[in-house]
């Protein structure tokens, strides 16, 4: 286990980093390099690197590092780069709160709980799995309903299974993942069941997790039940209609002692909420600017405490921009102002950030609400003229889009807002 | 062994009735066949305390809750729950409802309940802005108040033990024997005696009434499901709200939990199993289509937990409380709403009727009246917190994020009694936010593993058959047992 335990805390610093993941680490390391001095990243667990830790399977680092890497890997290559700069990490340690003066109620092993000054701060948090309430499913509450992530983590780090016969609801990415984890631990994987037409995950997930170990995938369906009173013994699922509404007269039974919840992140934003920031309800995170400031000077936020990322990579690289700005906001350095606010357009769900400058080069994530084939992202000035157009094979919910916008596209642009949408052929089946 | 008293059934009821003979020179024992007491209908419970103008006063049900609901206040203080007066209102949406206001202004008058008034629209405006604009008018009363039921429960049940109560839980009683002036109770695990059993089974109160051969009531299962809301929507009502009453239930109510979470519901529905407790798609419809209603806000997407108990229902829908044919064995059963609120008294009445029965009660001059509150640290203030860490460092780490409990918090929780993991949830709150578990689970499994030398695969959510996780191998499976 890499710590680097500081062993006494500061009574103020110039970037107080929340969360100890990927996201904080490189926010941690850009900030430094931007010229802070003083940073502190607390991370709740044990040792820092986030949930990559309990994702042992390989498909990271391709864009960050050119190579694929296991979760793990990742984590210890952003965790020695934290540690060749010196920063001080804290582990087994809890942000309480945060005040409106960057005052953070910080709880350690060594300080017990103590009031800490930041200059700035960034939020690291990441994302919670969103349960089974989230989607009320009906029935019993017996033990043996765990969330995907849940699973991952007592299999992958703790050695222990949460069941012999699992049924997982929901094709997100974590669910595929553990759909082939449990099957090659011996356990048997009934089947995984997503409400939409469309599998949820990634589609390298769907064949290399499920095709490849013939775990069957239905689509259109749902869980309507869960059965037992101890500990599950079956849950009942039921085809939907057009509407996604059960076809209770066509549902059957699947026996299983275990129900997994795959059904998406929500990211972590109890300390954002506190602060009061300006959120976003779509993505539900903060509303952010080009240099990844929310709402409140001198707060900064990367990763999925902004918007749920599908790849470590891209989370890595909005943390560095969000580092290096709290490093120049420590160290007293102005952030050069936006001056377009980035608006969803049609098929467009969600773009982070919300605001750019037409002054410098951006890379703008975005979600699509629908599959489209043979489509045109189209930027769109508020008179209706399109200010660019770029042509995507396809686009689909789970897959994030990127645009890089540069100067040169918008040098003909003067208004303050610009909007976004995505056109093309419905892929809807 | 041989007791005075043998109370079968360790929910509210059986745990208050424990607490208060503790008072007295008595060997008494709680028998409990889950592996922790509340874990019946009690922890199910809305953990209301109701008003007192509700139940008609000629009703044995109107007599006690009022006389249970003046006794909440030094119970709280005595045994360190949180226990807060949010006052109520119910409120009539129709033309045909207000006499049912008249109504309970009329009960309020006869029981002497003070503060019980009619409010007009306006008042209830101002002091309930997100309730519906189409309320005509509402009853209000101050003294309803917010407890948490198994909190309640953990309190008595642990003061009574303080006191020489003996409690016996995951011991189901199987039969009963009448021998001579004592009692024979047969348990899977061992053969008691005792002079008096009290019959305080909750939804098995029948079946253990017909083991003593005094069969003279059927207890009708009535679900009701409850819908946890976010924190986020903290503060959205102040006071309990009600609907006007139908005959068999209060109806579907809002109400500001004492943890600051919305809480809405039950629904009523007569069920035939006594283990019954699924939610289901159409109570979640009942509940939120009531509940708009009364505050048009209010939405499913906010539900964070969703959970049903039962309520004991019994014919007539009155309590049963009192002596049987068989001397020595006395009923406290159907014991439904208001049946929280009535519990302390309830228990004083049970101490009544033994006294009736002959039982010699001496008041023990060693009684500790006071139970050590549990510590909530997300309760204090920061200047207390930050005491607290430095004097004991258990309270340096953090078990549950949403709720900010801490690994003290659990361990505390353990020492006292808890030996599930529903049973930490319920003292600390570790689990019942927001992400359900997720981040906690593990961490409190490790927890009781530690404290109870048990393996991961022996700890359980709730008792035998409710295993979390099982070993990964046959060595390991070895290993663990």
């Amino acid at each position: 286990m890499i710590t680097s335990n500081p062993r006494h805390l500061r009574g103020s610093y110039d970037v107080i980093v929340v969360g100890g993941g990927p996201a904080g680490l490189e926010a941690a390391v850009a900030a430094q390099e931007a010229g802070a001095d003083h940073i502190l990243v607390v991370d709740r667990e044990p040792e820092a690197g986030g949930i990559l830790l309990q994702c042992i399977h390989c498909g990271f680092g391709l864009h960050r590092f050119g190579e694929e890497l296991t979760g793990p890997e990742y984590a210890q290559r952003v965790m020695k780069q934290a540690l060749a700069h010196r920063i001080d990490i804290v582990t087994d340690a809890f942000v309480l709160d945060i005040d409106l003066q960057r005052r953070v109620k910080l709880m350690t092993r060594e300080a017990g709980v103590s009031l800490v000054e930041a200059r700035a701060v960034v939020l690291a948090m990441g994302a919670r799995e969103r349960t089974r309430a989230a989607v009320r499913i009906p029935g019993a509450r017996p033990a043996g309903v765990f969330t995907a992530g849940m699973a991952q983590r007592l299999v992958n780090l703790y050695g222990w299974l949460p069941g012999r016969r699992v049924a997982i609801l929901g094709s997100g990415d974590i669910g595929l993942i553990m759909a082939r984890r449990l099957t090659l631990e011996g356990v048997e994987v009934a089947g995984v069941f997503e409400l939409m037409p469309h599998p949820n995950g990634l589609n390298r997930n769907i064949v290399q997790c499920l095709h490849d170990f013939d775990i069957p995938l239905h689509l259109s369906t749902t869980v309507v039940e869960i059965h037992g009173h101890n500990r599950v013994e079956k849950v009942t699922v039921a085809p939907v209609d057009d509407n996604l509404r059960p076809q209770l007269e066509r549902a059957w039974e699947v026996e299983c002692d275990t129900l997994l919840i795959s059904i998406g992140l929500i990211p972590e934003n109890e300390l954002s909420e506190r602060l009061r920031l300006r959120m976003d309800p779509v993505t539900r995170g903060p509303v952010v600017t080009s240099a990844m400031e929310c709402s409140l000077n001198g707060v900064f936020a990367c990763g999925n405490v902004v918007h749920i990322h599908d790849l470590v990579d891209f989370v890595s690289a909005e943390a560095m921009l969000a580092g290096r700005s709290a490093g120049l906001f420590a160290i007293g350095a102005p952030l050069r102002p936006d001056n377009v606010r980035l608006l969803p357009g049609e098929n467009v769900a969600y773009c982070v950030p919300h605001t750019i400058s037409t002054e410098r080069e951006h890379t703008v994530y975005m979600r699509t609400r629908r599959r489209l084939e043979a489509c045109k992202l189209r930027l769109v000035a508020p008179d209706g003229r399109i200010v660019h157009e770029k042509r995507l094979r396809y686009v689909f919910p789970a897959e994030m889009v990127n645009l890089k916008l540069k100067p040169v596209i918008l040098q003909h642009f003067h208004d303050d807002a610009l909007r976004i949408d995505i056109v093309g052929r419905s892929a809807e089946r | 062994m041989l007791f005075d008293v043998l109370i079968i059934g360790g929910g509210i009821v059986g745990c208050a009735i424990a607490r208060e003979l503790s008072r007295y020179r008595l060997e008494v024992a709680l028998c409990e066949k889950e592996v922790e007491v509340g874990f019946g209908t009690t922890k199910a419970n809305s953990g209301i305390i109701h008003g007192g103008h509700h139940a008609a006063p000629e009703t044995l049900k109107g007599r006690l809750e009022w006389e249970g609901n003046q006794l909440w206040d030094e119970l709280a203080a005595d045994l360190g729950f949180g226990f807060a007066r949010v006052g109520e209102l119910t409120v009539a949406l129709h033309e045909e409802q207000l006499p049912v206001l008249d109504r309970l202004l009329r009960h309020a008058a006869v029981k002497r309940i003070p503060g019980v008034e009619r409010w007009e629209p306006a008042r209830i405006r101002s002091e309930e802005p997100a309730l519906s604009h189409d309320i005509l008018a509402a009853v209000y009363a101050p003294t309803t108040a917010v407890v948490n039921p198994y909190e309640a429960c953990y309190a008595l049940a642990e003061n009574a033990v303080q006191n020489g109560v003996t409690l016996l839980t995951g011991l189901p009683v199987r039969r009963l024997h009448q021998k001579g002036d004592l009692w024979e109770i047969v348990t899977p695990g061992a053969c008691l005696e005792s002079r008096f059993v009290i019959n305080a089974a909750g939804l098995y109160a029948d079946v253990i009434a017909a083991m003593a051969g005094v069969q003279t009531f059927t207890i009708h299962p009535r679900k009701g499901e409850e819908y946890l809301l976010d924190k986020r929507l903290r503060g959205l009502v102040k006071r309990v709200i009600f609907p006007c009453p139908s005959p068999v239930s209060k109806g579907i109510l809002i109400i500001p939990t004492y943890d600051g979470t919305i809480m809405v519901g039950p629904t009523a529905e007569d069920v035939h199993d006594r283990a019954d407790l699924t939610t289901s798609a159409r109570g979640a419809q009942t509940v939120f289509d009531a509940v708009r209603r009364l505050a048009p806000g209010i939405h499913e997407k906010d539900v964070i937990a969703q959970f049903a108990g039962l309520r004991a229902a019994a014919d007539g829908e009155d309590f049963i409380i009192g002596p049987t044919a068989k001397r020595g064995f006395i009923n406290v059963a159907g014991i439904q709403s208001p049946g929280l609120t009535a519990a302390p008294a309830i228990a004083r009445s049970v101490v009544e009727l033994l006294r009736d029965e002959r039982l010699k009660l001496d008041l023990r001059d060693d009684f500790i009246a006071k139970r050590p509150a549990p510590i909530h640290f997300a309760a204090l203030s920061t200047q207390e917190q930050i005491a607290l860490a430095l004097r004991d460092p258990r309270y340096r780490r953090i078990v549950c994020r949403c709720e900010t409990v801490t690994e003290g918090e659990v361990l505390d929780a353990i020492a006292r009694g808890a030996c599930t993991l529903d049973g930490v949830k319920f003292r600390t709150r570790a689990g019942m936010g927001r992400c359900q578990g997720g981040f906690c689970t593990i961490r409190c499994m490790e927890l009781l593993a530690r404290a109870r030398r048990l393996p991961m695969s022996a700890v359980t959510k709730r008792g035998p058959g409710s295993w979390l996780v099982c070993a990964r191998t046959e060595e390991e499976k070895a290993d663990a047992t």
